[in-house]
């Protein structure tokens, strides 16, 4: 295809991709160099007949016009990075410095709030990956088995869990485990404490998005498990079958290899879709005890009147740099593939 | 494949239906209990002293005087206009399906017949485009929308959509052109045709299954997106999930909860609607398309 032509048929999706993903980046970057313009303050001398008092209250008229004039606010710099709310070297150097021990310091790094969302948003793409992999696995098999004429109904249930947004497939979890739904009273009764609630730990609720996450990822590495158990040659498995080899062996010596790409790649997905985990939280109203980073940013832009764009912008960056950490796998393998195909 | 290889010992035939019976009841039971729940009053679906309440309906028929109710259903699409919500939904959902299809089959039939080497760099940016969490690019856009004052209106969420699907259009529409052979257009072209008509009126009629897959990944994108319209829109303009959000958020009326349990299901029921009667293009998608990115 001559250049020209290839141009033309590329230009309306490259000018949407740029404007509306490579821009923003930018656009974020830029943002989380500066800071909101602080209220200009001013000395006013109040006079009564008891003597003169000097106040400080907030110039609105000037404070007004300075952020007209800069409505992005003042250059910071790296600033706002290393603010207390995002890679606070300086809290970190401190508690070196006072924590008598390694538990200590610890403690108090995962207290600042960066850190802290940094723990929640890594534990849970980890904790969720390999539970989805081996149930997504299981299942695949388990219904490959099945016959033609049910399975469509059955992959259909199947994946249910994945087509429903975040939001609402926990919304719908988090109604049932409530401790007035149907498993948080099951459970109350059944360890016969009525005080038990998945919301009152925080070890529960971070369990229980955990459960969360397994039950929506799981479908999605079903279905590629299943797909990819279309391709699995027949004529080794026949011919361990010859050989003597169980059913078990057969899966575990032919089936599993073969399928060993294919598990990577899912979990390279699932990392990478899990590292902005933030419908869940909120859909189980457990901002109290696990935030993530991609909750970060909704909390800093969420409030209407007062947004807080850069340190939105930095928290962003952080998350594409851990992003593009997560990435680099995935890009790497492409870059061969789309080698040998050539 | 040999016959004897399918035959199953009957221990793992029961084994295997009651793992499959196991896995359905937890994909499919707590649908089917909100779909159930929403039927009923909140005294009974978020019941503290006896959850059978909520298959007895025991305080609906005290309230209501029937043991099932569509009172929260018709109030959450009349007085909390939810109607509204869904019209909006609609509008976005159509949209960007259609938008997003014709840009997309665009850009990917000339990825797919072009053999330079540029084509690489594309498919990789737009990888690396498709990985960015929503939300830091909701982040980007807020600011200079402010400023542009395209805040809050439907048509702006609706290029932002088509946008941020475009990676994942193109890349699933690049491996189904693939498919396609390279003959058909290059006989076309030889008779006389332009890029666009050999496009248009070859390759485009046999593209349909691929066309209809990705369709179908961006009405999932526009129905279910959270982040995008719960920021770049305002209360007026919600779509269905920021409505249902909004439900929770606000404790205004004793009521609410029910809302939101009510229109969690009339949001789920349409789209599980769609995705039963496309399953098998939803399927083969995801094959074709997740295999690569």
């Amino acid at each position: 295809m001559p250049h020209k032509t290839f141009f033309w048929f590329i230009f309306p999706t490259g000018l949407a991709m740029i404007l509306f993903i490579g821009l923003p980046i930018v656009s974020s970057f830029f943002q989380s160099l500066h800071i909101e313009t602080q209220q200009v303050l001013m000395e006013v001398e109040n006079c009564d007949p008891f003597g003169c008092q000097t106040n400080v209250r907030v110039d609105v008229e000037a404070t007004d016009k300075l952020r007209e004039e800069n409505p992005l606010g003042r250059f910071n710099g790296f600033g706002t990075y290393l603010d207390r709310n995002h890679l606070a070297f300086d809290e970190i150097g401190e508690a070196w410095n006072i924590s008598s021990s390694m538990g200590e310091f610890k403690d108090i790094v995962l207290n600042l709030p960066f850190y802290k969302a940094l723990l929640f948003t890594l534990t849970f793409c980890f904790a969720v990956t390999p539970p989805v992999i081996f149930l997504g696995f299981i299942v695949a098999l388990s219904i490959n088995t099945l016959a033609k004429s049910i399975k469509g109904l059955i992959v259909f249930g199947t994946i249910l869990p994945m087509i429903v947004t975040p939001l609402i497939g926990s919304l719908v979890l988090f109604w049932m485990i409530d401790s007035q739904g149907i498993i948080g009273a099951s459970i109350q009764i059944l360890f016969d404490d009525p005080n038990l609630s998945l919301k009152a730990s925080s070890n529960l609720t971070w369990i229980t998005l955990i459960i969360y996450g397994i039950w929506h990822n799981t479908p999605f590495a079903f279905v590629v498990f299943y797909a990819a158990l279309q391709t699995v040659p027949q004529d080794p498995i026949e011919a361990a079958y010859i050989d003597g080899a169980s059913r078990f062996q057969r899966v575990r010596y032919i089936v599993i290899p073969h399928l060993y790409p294919v598990a990577t790649f899912i979990m390279l997905i699932c990392l990478m879709d899990n590292f902005r985990v933030f419908e869940p939280i909120i859909g189980f109203s457990a901002e109290g005890v696990a935030q993530s980073l991609s909750w970060m940013i909704y909390q800093d832009l969420r409030n209407e009147n007062k947004m807080l764009f850069g340190s939105a912008g930095a928290t962003s960056m952080l998350t594409i740099l851990g992003i593009a950490i997560l990435l680099t796998p995935v890009l790497i393998r492409t870059w061969k593939e789309f080698r040998t195909e050539r | 494949m040999d016959t004897r290889l399918n035959k199953y010992s009957k221990q793992l035939i029961i084994i295997n239906s009651i793992f499959i019976l196991f896995w359905l009841t937890i994909s499919i039971f707590p649908f089917i209990w909100t779909l159930w729940g929403s039927f009923k009053v909140k005294a009974d679906f978020f019941s503290r002293a006896e959850w059978t309440y909520a298959l007895s309906g025991f305080n609906t028929l005290i309230e209501t005087g029937a043991t099932t109710t569509v009172k929260a259903y018709i109030e959450s699409w009349t007085e909390g206009e939810f109607w509204r919500a869904s019209m909006n939904t609609m509008i976005v959902t159509v949209s960007v399906v259609s938008i997003s299809l014709f840009l997309g089959t665009l850009g990917a039939y000339a990825l797919s017949r072009s053999t330079y080497k540029y084509t690489f760099y594309i498919l990789i940016a737009a990888l690396i485009f498709r990985a960015m969490p929503h939300i830091t690019l909701v982040s980007g856009y807020l600011f200079p929308f402010f400023q542009l004052n395209i805040w809050g209106i439907l048509p702006t969420t609706i290029i932002v959509l088509v946008a941020i699907n475009q990676p994942f259009t193109l890349w699933l529409l690049y491996s189904f052109f693939k498919t396609v052979p390279k003959e058909l257009d290059e006989s076309a072209l030889i008779d006389g045709c332009s890029y666009f008509q050999a496009f248009r009126y070859i390759i485009m009629p046999v593209m349909w299954p691929g066309v209809v897959t990705a369709g179908l990944f961006s009405m999932m994108l526009a129905y279910n997106d959270f982040t995008v319209t719960a920021l770049l829109l305002n209360q007026e303009n919600y779509t269905m999930v920021p409505k249902i959000n909004a439900y929770l958020g606000t404790i205004e009326y004793g009521g609410n909860y029910m809302w939101a349990v009510s229109s969690v299901v009339s949001a789920t029921a349409p789209l599980f609607m769609i995705i039963w009667f496309f399953q098998r293009q939803l399927i083969s998608g995801l094959t074709a398309g997740a295999v690569k990115g």
